[in-house]
């Protein structure tokens, strides 16, 4: 299991098309990975209706969890689309 | 005769008969087991899929896939499992109870959240009718009419034989929703949010003016005659929403895409921006260790360069500081990262690297038709415009600017314009250092609202300096991307607007119809009032 904890950078929240791409790349991969805001029940990240239900705003901290000790890639791709902003 | 009034979306005069589009009702009991509901599922995320793919209209694409995405949810997919029973259930009831406490969940978080709710009454729709085996209602429109509906789901529009479409009411949405959208893409006659035209029939004969929000049910000739008549008057004086970005007396406003690597500028290309108003070259250099080389950049630039031809396009030198960490830049621990070393200020430390970049932008720019500018990012004062504009012109850089984000920089906007040949307004930080209040924090969102007067206030002591230098002022914040604050930033001295290339579309249709006297009046309206809301509300009121 690898944690990571990251900042929204997303001037919107972790909506539209940035929780699209979260959600895409994560089904792709096959892993098992969970979202949750920090000390607060993890959701499925392959879902795009609890990853939206989560509701995360701009500047908030968010826990990725990834189910296996060797996804670090997948780590980097996930925090980085998260804390990149997509627009100024 | 029967006045029915909405929001004017798009403006135009049209009358044509009615074409109410109702969505099917399902009253009958729909049984069915696990695996038919999980395959129905999956064929309507199919459709979704290919509808996208017909599309062109980026923001239909991205809600339809959103939609598709949700029609594959595991966790849907589980609860929907965990409620139906051995026998036969009524899959409607399922589906619904399967969506309730997403619904509750993404009601409350209203905005954006909320608008979902009706992605998943469109799924449960779309779902229902392919269990019934009944095909997509396929709206047949095979003469001139105006199509009335409740709403228009992305998908709706993308299956419509448009070429009929002259006109669309709609009862429910705001200026900024897809229908609107649409609408101006189209450039057709639109009105959202029109309340009663649910009671229009099916066949009503209608005159729909576009510009006044209004729409008559069984209008007279003489009214429809002076309403084309008064429309033709009005058009004349204006040009069509194709070309550059122009107000509705011609006065042109660049219309610029912001970008951050190719894909973004390849984007921006497609959706027609007249060059990109904001380049950001920190994300080129966020997977690296090390700092890129100087052919490695110039290679870089000049793909960039190539793709653009002759057009304009701002680079932005790196904007990086404690709070936007560049991997090979080790920046000290910062008790107040926003007041730290970031953006130009790097050039105490590192002034190599900024030196560096500015030589291989200069070096693509050479060998390219594209017509490049240049800008450094939190200048704070005249002094620190004057170092930049000389470092970049012994570089052989034509065209020097300055990013204003600071009300230090604002409020002397007019010895930093004798510096540099052009600025542009960072509205985001320029926002967020006015209000002293953190952008990144949402517990203070409320406060980082560039509407407020505050904000407003201080683009106008720099707008004014840039009308009355001849300076050209950009906004590359995401201010510009709503169309309502553009025609105020627009009001207060703004030139150009650079914006995701999703937003241009929009804004450019929406500033089409004003004119910059209109603008101006209304931005002097608007710096009077004493709250973000008030200023908002009084935009709206005379602007649409």
């Amino acid at each position: 299991m690898i944690k990571a904890t990251t900042k929204i950078a997303h001037a919107v929240g972790l909506h539209a098309r940035p929780a699209a791409m979260v959600v895409k790349l994560v089904s792709s991969s096959g892993e098992k990975v969970t979202l949750s805001r920090l000390n607060q029940s993890p959701v499925n990240a392959a879902s795009m209706l609890s990853v939206l239900s989560l509701g995360l705003k701009q500047g908030e901290e968010v826990e990725i969890s990834i189910d296996s000790d060797e996804a670090n890639d997948l780590m980097e791709q996930i925090v980085s689309l998260i804390s990149t902003p997509l627009d100024e | 005769m029967k006045t029915i009034n909405g929001i004017g979306v798009s403006p135009g005069v049209v009358s044509a008969p009615a074409f109410y589009v109702a969505k099917t009702k399902h009253a009958e009991i729909v049984l069915g087991s696990l695996s038919e509901i999980l395959s129905a599922l999956e064929s309507v995320a199919k459709d979704l899929d290919s509808k996208a793919a017909q599309t062109n209209m980026t923001i239909a694409k991205d809600v339809i896939e959103a939609q598709a995405m949700i029609a594959r949810d595991p966790e849907l997919h589980s609860k929907i499992q965990s409620l139906i029973g051995e026998s036969s259930s009524d899959l409607r009831i399922v589906l619904e109870k399967s969506f309730e406490q997403f619904k509750i969940d993404l009601t409350n978080l209203g905005g954006y959240f909320a608008e979902r709710v009706s992605d998943l009454d469109e799924i449960k729709h779309l779902v229902v009718n392919k269990l019934l085996g009944l095909e997509e209602a396929s709206i047949d429109i095979m003469s001139d009419s105006i199509l009335v509906a409740e709403d228009l789901s992305p998908a709706d529009t993308a299956t419509i034989n448009l070429k009929f479409v002259k006109g669309l009411v709609v009862s429910k949405g705001g200026p900024t929703s897809h229908t609107a959208i649409v609408a101006r893409n189209l450039g057709i006659p639109a009105i959202v949010g029109a309340k009663g035209a649910e009671n229009i029939r099916h066949g009503d004969f209608l005159l729909l003016n576009g510009r006044k929000g209004v729409v008559i049910v069984d209008p007279s000739s003489t009214e429809i005659n002076s309403a084309i008549k008064r429309e033709r008057e009005l058009k004349n004086k204006t040009s069509r929403v194709s070309g550059p970005g122009r107000l509705k007396d011609k006065t042109l406003v660049n219309l610029l895409a912001n970008a951050g690597n190719i894909q973004d500028a390849k984007k921006a290309l497609e959706l027609d921006a007249e060059g990109i108003g904001l380049f950001r070259t920190e994300l080129l250099y966020l997977n690296q260790t090390k700092i890129p080389t100087i052919n490695e950049q110039v290679a870089l630039f000049s793909e960039l360069f190539e793709m653009f031809n002759d057009k304009k396009i701002i680079i932005r030198t790196l904007d990086a500081g404690s709070d936007k960490p560049v991997p090979f830049l080790k920046s000290e621990k910062e008790e107040n990262p926003a007041l730290g070393v970031r953006g130009w200020r790097l050039v105490r430390e590192h002034k190599q690297i900024i030196s560096e970049q500015l030589k291989a932008i200069s070096i693509a720019a050479e060998k390219s038709k594209c017509d490049v500018w240049v800008m450094a990012p939190m200048i704070d004062t005249p002094n620190e415009a004057k170092e930049f504009s000389g470092l970049a012109k012994s570089f052989g850089i034509k065209k020097v600017g300055v990013m204003i984000e600071t009300p230090a920089a604002a409020i002397l906007a007019d010895k930093i314009f004798a510096e540099v040949d052009f600025a542009s307004l960072g509205t985001n930080d320029l926002t967020q250092y006015v209000m002293a209040a953190d952008r990144l924090d949402s517990r203070l969102s409320d406060l980082t609202n560039t509407w407020h007067p505050s904000v407003l206030r201080m683009i106008q002591i720099a707008g004014s300096y840039a009308t009355k230098m001849n300076k050209p002022l950009g906004v590359c914040g995401e201010a510009g991307a709503d169309p309502l604050l553009a025609a105020i930033l627009i009001g207060l001295g703004v030139t150009s607007l650079s914006m995701s290339s999703n937003s241009i579309e929009e804004v450019k249709g929406f500033i089409s119809t004003l004119t910059k006297s209109q603008c101006e009046k209304t931005a002097l309206k608007v710096v009077r009032c004493s709250s973000a809301e008030q200023a908002r509300d009084l935009a709206q009121k005379e602007l649409n």
